[in-house]
């Protein structure tokens, strides 16, 4: 059973609808690559021109912000749950 | 005895404001403040102001929604005895009703994404209010959509203010903040530029402010990307578009990339002394936008709230290294 990562409502026109989508990786980083493969074009909604994950955008690691872990090095393992949740919108 | 220079004030003591009977009779009334500074290489007849918003009681521009909503409410009898208020709200707001509510004596409930920052829910919480939490993945649209399916279940028990969908929402602006504007700048104002959350702040003052001179420019600043970090603000077009917002009232819509609202609000806590919120951040950046185009003008830009509200958040976590980084890179 591979990485499940939840997809934010922003994102999921790119996942062509889908809440969430499985991909195999061994670190954060790596999934990221690998989402990218799947749906083209998400990498740069989440990462700077450098690579490194937007200020704005938060991924956690079965409830863990990986700013406080490894960032894009954080190991994720089959059956982790990766939730991507940007800031709150609205008034 | 203290040596330091005791700073001069221009304001006099009769300005100095009254004794209120309620929390409710201070909203309204913030400053302008002068932030020109903040412009390189524009016309001298240039001059920007924000208008202070963080300086209202319940710490930003959404008590005045807010109050006109409660109050309306009362008037038509549709908030009364027994009766709870109930929305959903990504926290300005939440605080701002659970404020007039607690002032007011009615009990308050708030549908907020889970994901607000714990300075919101601890801000709400003291006003006495309660909270139902919606996924933070849905943003305020689970909100919204969680709210309506609550009231759905008992609609004599609740209260809806609806910000999205209540006239009374611009109409706060249009009573208050644009006539403020107005007679701040002595009628000089040429261009009010706001961020679209609900929409109400730039739809009910635009407004106002084209009734007294049709020619004032109406200036909305937008996220860039439905993805974005810009609490409070909104992207229409990934939305559910609120009710009261009409684009056609707009003179023109600027989109602002997150990070670079993010730097105003550092540079402008290090240049001028004053920390706010990000959407005061993106507000800034569609001003200089505008201000590089004209060569003369009074702009007017709303600043919603302050930074304090947002210290355990990505915009203040990590910021200095940030900074650093960025002007590094910049050259």
């Amino acid at each position: 059973m591979p990485v499940q990562v939840r997809i934010p409502t922003p994102l999921r026109k790119l996942t062509g609808g889908s809440e969430e989508v499985s991909a195999a990786a061994d670190t954060v980083g790596n999934l990221v690559e690998e989402l990218e493969r799947q749906y083209a074009g998400i990498k740069d909604r989440l990462c700077d021109e450098e690579g490194q994950v937007r200020r704005f955008v938060n991924i956690y690691v079965n409830g863990d912000d990986i700013r406080f872990l490894s960032n894009l090095d954080t190991s994720v393992k089959d059956g982790d749950e990766v939730s991507i949740v940007p800031a709150i919108a609205g008034g | 005895m203290s040596t330091a220079r005791r700073a001069d004030r221009e304001m006099s003591p009769a300005d100095a404001p009254p004794r209120a009977n309620s929390v409710l009779d201070l909203v309204g009334n913030t400053p302008l403040v002068d932030v020109t500074a903040m412009g390189e290489g524009l016309s001298p007849k240039v001059k920007l102001y924000a208008k202070l918003e963080g300086f209202n009681p319940g710490g930003s521009v959404k008590d005045r929604a807010a109050l006109w909503m409660m109050r309306h409410g009362v008037e038509t009898g549709e908030l009364g005895e027994g009766k709870t208020v109930l929305d959903s709200t990504s926290g300005n707001t939440g605080i701002a009703l659970a404020m007039i509510g607690a002032a007011m004596g009615y009990p308050v409930t708030l549908v907020l994404p889970d994901n607000v920052s714990q300075e919101r829910k601890r801000i709400i919480q003291a006003f006495g209010a309660g909270i139902i939490y919606s996924s933070g993945l849905e943003g305020s649209d689970g909100a919204i959509l969680k709210c309506r399916e609550i009231v759905e279940s008992d609609p004599d028990r609740y209260f809806k203010p609806d910000q999205y969908f209540n006239a009374n929402n611009p109409q706060a602006h249009f009573d208050s903040t644009g006539p403020e504007i107005w007679t701040a700048t002595g009628g000089l104002v040429s261009h009010l530029v706001a961020g679209i959350g609900t929409s109400g702040t730039i739809m009910g003052t635009g407004r106002y402010l084209k009734t007294m001179n049709p020619g004032v420019q109406v200036v909305a600043a937008e996220p860039e990307d439905a993805l974005h970090g810009l609490e409070g603000l909104k992207h229409m077009e990934s939305s559910i578009v609120p009710g009261i917002y009409h684009e056609n009232e707009l003179d023109r819509k600027i989109p602002i990339p997150t990070e670079d609202a993010y730097d105003w609000c550092y540079k402008m806590g290090e240049k001028l002394g004053i920390v706010v919120g990000q959407s005061a951040g993106a507000a800034l950046h569609a001003s200089l936008e505008v201000a590089g185009d004209v060569d003369d003008g009074v702009i007017v830009m709303i600043f919603p709230d302050f930074g304090d509200r947002y210290l355990s958040t990505n915009l203040w976590h990590g910021w200095l290294e940030w900074a650093k980084h960025r002007q590094e890179r910049s050259g």
